[in-house]
């Protein structure tokens, strides 16, 4: 959606997907009808000598498909409400004091959400901690220096990458990573940084560190693809600059093209981070499914999405079932602000022609 | 005063823009290679333990009891099958349609507020998608299906259909929609069998896209299929699926599930592989991807 579109509803096409490019309306509004009036006017010119016989199926063809678009607003809308109304009970009976309950006690029907969100919260940023650099190390690598036979054939690899379900890493997480944390990574991290706090406590292997490197591979080939399209747009003469006044191939890529496409970049990263943040899956067969706020990596917890997949379909009583609704209802409301945000920085940087860099 | 021009310094400058680069070719390689292994690492394990516990039983009976060796995941195949036969059937008509309306008529603040929409869609955690279709379809029958599974995954699909629609859509010509009302084919009927047709591969594409990303989600289906033990030939039942089968088998304590898990796991990669290798293959050969 083009919110920078201007507020008088603009019959023009082109100028809508293109977005305004000058600070000069009149002028820019001159050159766009030249553009598209005659083109759109024809059209408009054709349809008005259709024969009447044609008119009627036009106009069920023109509902139908107007009511398949309507539809999808339809089904959001109506997820929303659902999630409301399905979490009132919960709203009421907790308020806003559910977010920092420390307490998740199906029993005696006291549901506080802290350990939840903390869980996602910790787990996501982990894993953007460990993702952020390989994939724009990734996405720097094949735009600005690999041949170009390996190019299509990291891309595709990347690409595969984000193919794979996340059951199949979740799978992968717990008999091939957590063995290999809890044998070999975590005695050497708490070893070597123990003293932080950060990593002590029994090893496991499953846990939040766990979740947090297996989310970090799922995410890396969203924001590597979307780093890579944002490098590609930075026009070629800003790098021949750069390269012209004597810098070196990190110089360049420094102040040439990292510099000029970082908008972008953080954007991907965003649209990474609200993938992490829903992600249930794979999350939910490594993190150990505790309820807890623990200061060590190496310790189980639990995050908003997993407690929805593994307590729905088994709460009993209605507040119990209200209180998972809620989170979801929590967890969809912050991934729809974190994906809004990281649309419009990544369109601003590529003009909108993006969608399909999540599929 | 100049402190000792000449050499040392612009030696130490050069020695450290050398190192930086050099340290920056090798991060840059550092991180392909480090994005690369885990992938490799999980192709060869799933070839490795998935290989050795295929056998054709596997493809052709039903779960056994526990402790009981052999028995496979033939239901969860076929359940699978059904559940996205369902998603697509629904999911792709209407994420097809929805495209044309953004790429045809879709000019106005309803056209944005549906490409929104159809962005919000793409971003919900499929998690919530399942929440929402639960209460809709499974709270209302009081009972889980085959059929609610298919909705959950067809709500899942239409987005990503959508966008490919519009966009393979906006890249046919003008001039041929011209031509097609020129010679009075009415605009439905452009719509359809001129400009859709142009587009066509890329909006193949689209569809194979969304149909792999959907087919590994196990999320919506936990509380819409279920899941089963059985065979199970009636939609409106609870029916197995291979993602949800995979998931319940890896958490289980039990060696023999762990394998037959690793076999599931790598039956649903080679589905989705050959699906995304499929529109690899199209696309690269299709010159109508750009409909020139």
């Amino acid at each position: 959606m083009s919110d920078s579109v201007d507020p008088m509803n603009s019959p023009d096409p082109v100028e809508q997907t293109h977005g305004p490019m000058t600070g000069i309306p009149a002028l820019a509004q001159a050159v766009s009808e030249r553009k598209t009036g005659v083109a759109s006017s024809v059209l408009q010119r054709i349809r008005d000598t259709q024969p009447r016989s044609s008119r009627l199926p036009d106009a069920t063809f023109r509902v139908l498909i107007l009511l398949t678009a309507a539809s999808v607003f339809a089904i959001v809308v109506f997820v929303v409400w659902e999630l409301v109304d399905k979490s009132r009970l919960s709203l009421h009976q907790f308020g806003i004091g559910f977010f920092f309950g420390h307490n998740w006690d199906p029993v005696n029907g006291d549901f506080g959400a802290m350990p939840f969100i903390f869980g996602t919260l910790v787990s996501s940023f982990l894993a953007l901690l460990l993702a952020v650099p390989l994939s724009v190390g990734v996405a720097v690598y094949v735009t600005e220096m690999c041949p170009i036979r390996l190019r299509a054939i990291i891309s595709f690899l990347v690409e595969l990458l984000a193919a794979i379900p996340s059951v199949i890493y979740g799978l992968w997480a717990i008999f091939v990573l957590a063995p290999l944390l809890r044998d070999y990574v975590e005695p050497f991290l708490a070893k070597t940084l123990g003293w932080t706090g950060f990593f002590s406590g029994p090893m496991y292997g499953l846990g939040m560190l766990a979740a947090g490197i297996i989310l970090a591979i799922m995410i890396v080939p969203i924001i590597a693809s979307i780093t890579r399209e944002v490098l590609t747009a930075v026009p070629q003469n800003q790098r021949e600059a750069v390269l012209a006044l004597g810098a070196t191939r990190w110089e360049m890529i420094r102040m040439g093209v990292l510099r000029n496409a970082r908008i972008g970049i953080v954007g991907g990263v965003i649209l990474g981070l609200g993938r992490a943040l829903g992600e249930t899956m794979a999350v939910t067969m490594v993190i150990g499914n505790r309820p807890e706020v623990a200061k060590s990596l190496f310790a189980p917890g639990y995050t908003m999405a997993s407690v929805i997949a593994n307590e729905f379909s088994e709460a009993t009583g209605d507040l119990y079932l209200s209180a998972l609704v809620e989170i979801g209802l929590a967890l969809f409301i912050v991934t729809l602000i974190v994906n809004a945000l990281a649309r419009l920085l990544v369109w601003s940087i590529t003009g909108g022609t993006t969608g399909r860099a999540r599929a | 005063m100049l402190k000792k021009p000449g050499d040392a310094s612009t030696l130490k400058l050069s020695l450290w823009r050398r190192g930086m680069n050099q340290a920056a070719n090798g991060f840059a390689i550092g991180a392909a290679v480090l994005v690369i292994v885990p992938l490799m690492a999980i192709f060869i394990y799933l070839l490795i333990k998935g290989v050795g516990a295929l056998n054709w039983a596997f493809l052709t009976q039903t779960p056994k009891p526990v402790g009981e060796a052999g028995g496979g995941m033939a239901n969860a195949i076929v359940g699978s099958g059904v559940i996205l036969g369902i998603a697509s059937v629904i999911g792709i008509p209407m994420g097809i349609g929805c495209g044309i309306y953004l790429a045809e008529y879709g000019r106005d603040r309803f056209g944005d507020l549906v490409r929104f929409t159809a962005d919000v869609l793409n971003g919900v955690p499929s998690i919530v998608i399942g929440i929402a279709v639960y209460s809709l379809i499974v709270l209302r029958q009081k009972h889980f299906s085959a059929f609610s599974g298919g909705i959950a995954l067809s709500v899942m699909m239409i987005s990503t259909v959508a966008r490919a629609t519009e966009e393979m859509l906006l890249m046919v010509p003008n001039n041929v929609r011209e031509a097609a009302l020129g010679l009075g084919i009415p605009k439905w009927r452009t719509t359809l069998s001129i400009s859709l047709r142009t587009a066509s591969a890329g909006v193949i594409t689209g569809c194979m896209l969304a149909f792999a990303r959907v087919a590994g989600e196990t999320a919506p289906l936990l509380f819409t299929a279920f899941g089963n033990q059985y065979w199970n030939r009636n939609p409106n039942q609870p029916t197995a699926a291979l993602p949800l089968q995979i998931f319940t088998y890896a958490i289980s304590p039990f060696d023999e599930w762990h394998k037959q898990a690793w076999a599931g796991a790598l039956i649903l990669i080679v589905m989705i592989v050959a699906a995304v290798a499929a529109v690899r293959i199209t696309t690269s050969r299709g010159s109508l991807k750009g409909a020139s």
